[in-house]
């Protein structure tokens, strides 16, 4: 795993324009320059209240992943039907028999 | 009004009886519950409808009873499921643009489960988009109102499906929960509003938000009318590896209308005069005196972590939603923008012409969250406070057998009042959000009116006690008549 300098992450950080958009590439989102001021504006507010948290000293408490321990569950390995292929893709934009269609992934040689 | 659909302003019970004792049939029923949604139009609580299919399951169901054979409790009862649970050829559109035409393939365990009781599915129910909001005004089919004050909001997420029982449009509608969904719109509805506890009720089907804090349940008139559709629906499902191994308690035996011996806990850090409303704490308190005088022992409890629920919610609910939201990428199901490009063009305004302005919103902030330099310093953090939370709910309980709280701050606010400042309607989840990061079950349930508008009772139980909170607010409902208070419309 990459080595994340964690010591130098300041614990409250500002959001600002260029961060946003940083992180709407991430998660694949299209904002216009607005929304991008608009989404800077409401998040700085969101993690400005998220800082209270900083005031806790959590060093020795470990964290709740779920909402119950619960190991994972294992089950026989038997086959069961299958979800049919025509339904499966019956909500695709696009399709070729039971293929989903993309655009072109691969250039071509050239 | 025709008599069946006076019949259908009923309880559970009175239903059943009227069906069994052949007064009306199911079809009957079913059509009085198509005609006051029509009637009932204009809140856009029920958004899309299948009249056919409801018609025909309810002539089955007719059938059944005829014969002398209903298949449970609820067998040829009309019943709204919310817009994010699938139903196999149906619509789930979860509200959003993304989801507009999306057919589901296949039936959420709850579905299953409910139609193989009998049960009529008549409508599928308004709800903020993806089930992010408080409010259901977030919402390709336009905010849904509040019957009783149309200018007002119904609450959210599940607005459409408390509103749908507010109306009297059917006693069952199904809801989620994530941060306080049922609860709060229950509250703000006048309804009851329950929230099983965290691996009960089986998630396969329920489109997912937050996965570690979502969970299913039932909104109704009453307490038991709860119960009952609740142990229909609860108990293992292999097809959910976070279903509690355990077949579906048998909570309705235990509603005996008794709570001498129980302890109620009141939290000291949720009834602070700042940041609730007068009228709210006014019917709470009388709702207090109630279970005092029916014998309950009522307690003091500290929930220290208290002003840290809604910091520790947000950051856990919007990165597990930046996580589960990722999958529509408008290659296998959802909207696709026109003429792509390339595959990244396709993903990216997909997505961008799908996603409202709030799931916009939590996906930035989810991913924000988790990416790398801010893992530890937010989302590791607030996953150690949610510890933190829970252990202030293990020693509360050390001393109580149920918390009671207000439910939400507020009776139902105006629509457009909270929906330009995102952060003032998060913190309007102030009460509800620590049961699902707790994993609790919770119910609300009516108490009285505040100017007018309905007040909720929140009783909160230790995890999979779910008997204890359902058997105290079914003896506050026998001492009380606040369930029987209908909007001023509902009645006519």
């Amino acid at each position: 795993m990459a080595a994340v300098p964690r010591a130098n992450v300041p614990r409250m950080s500002r959001i600002g324009h260029a961060e946003v958009a940083r992180v709407a590439a991430l998660a694949r989102l299209a904002l216009s320059e607005a929304e991008i001021d608009g989404m800077a504006h409401d998040l700085e507010q969101i993690l400005a209240h998220v800082a209270s948290l900083d005031a806790l000293d959590t060093r020795d408490v470990p964290p709740t992943l779920h909402g119950f321990d619960l190991p994972t569950p294992l089950r026989p390995d038997r086959p069961a039907p299958p979800l049919d292929p025509e339904l499966a893709v019956a909500n695709a934009p696009a399709r070729q028999g039971t293929a989903f269609l993309v655009p072109k992934v691969l250039e071509e040689e050239g | 009004m025709s008599q069946a659909e006076k019949v259908l302003s009923g309880s559970l019970r009175t239903l059943r009886e009227a069906l069994d004792r052949k007064e009306l049939t199911a079809s009957e029923l079913v059509e009085a519950s198509l005609a006051r949604m029509d009637r009932g139009k204009d809140l856009a609580a029920v958004v899309t409808r299948n009249d056919e299919k409801a018609l025909r399951a309810a002539e089955e169901a007719s059938r059944r009873i005829a014969a002398g054979k209903p298949r449970s409790v609820l067998d040829g009862i009309p019943v709204v499921l919310k817009h994010n649970i699938v139903e196999q050829g149906e619509l789930a559109t979860c509200s959003s643009r993304i989801l507009e035409n999306f057919v589901s393939p296949y039936d959420a365990t709850v579905v299953e489960r409910l139609r193989a009781a009998g049960a009529v599915f008549v409508g599928r129910a308004n709800m903020d988009e993806f089930a992010m909001g408080s409010s259901t005004e977030s919402s390709i089919y336009g905010p849904a109102h509040n019957p009783w004050d149309p200018t007002r909001s119904c609450g959210g997420s599940s607005g459409g499906s408390a509103a749908a029982v507010a109306a009297g449009f059917a006693p069952i509608a199904l809801g989620s929960d994530t941060g306080g969904s049922i609860r709060q719109p229950a509250s703000f509805c006048g309804v009851v509003g329950f929230k099983p506890s965290y691996g009960r009720i089986s998630r396969w089907g329920l489109i997912a938000f937050a996965s570690s804090l979502d969970q299913i349940g039932p909104f109704a008139r009453t307490v038991s009318d709860c119960a009952a559709a609740f142990e229909l629906m609860a108990g293992h499902d292999a097809r959910d590896s976070t279903s509690l191994p355990e077949p579906a308690p048998k909570v309705c035996e235990r509603l005996d209308g008794e709570v001498a011996g129980m302890t109620i806990g009141l939290p000291k850090e949720y009834f602070v005069e700042q940041g609730v409303s007068p009228g709210v704490l006014a019917r709470v308190r009388e709702a207090i005196a109630v279970l005092d005088k029916a014998g309950a022992k009522i307690v003091p409890v500290s929930l220290p972590h208290t002003t840290h629920t809604i910091a520790t919610y947000y950051l856990v609910a919007t990165a597990e939603a930046s996580s589960n939201l990722a999958r529509y990428d408008g290659v296998r199901y959802g909207r696709r923008a026109k003429d792509p490009v390339d595959l990244e063009d396709l993903y990216r305004r997909s997505r961008s012409e799908g996603f409202g302005a709030e799931v916009k919103r939590r996906i930035l902030l989810g991913t924000y969250v988790l990416s790398a330099g801010y893992y530890d310093a937010y989302y590791g953090k607030a996953q150690r406070v949610r510890t933190l939370i829970r252990r202030d709910f293990e020693l509360a309980f050390a001393q109580c057998d149920v918390i009671l709280t207000p439910t939400a701050p507020e009776t139902a606010f105006r629509l457009g009042e909270k929906s330009g400042d995102p952060l003032a309607m998060y913190l309007s989840d102030v009460y509800t959000v620590s049961a699902n990061l707790a994993g609790l079950p919770a119910l609300s349930l009516p108490c009285g009116l505040s100017d007018g508008l309905p007040v909720g009772l929140q009783l909160l139980g230790k995890p999979f006690d779910e008997a204890s909170i359902l058997r105290v607010g079914d003896a506050f409902e026998r001492a009380t008549p606040h369930h029987r208070l209908v909007p001023p419309g509902a009645a006519s």
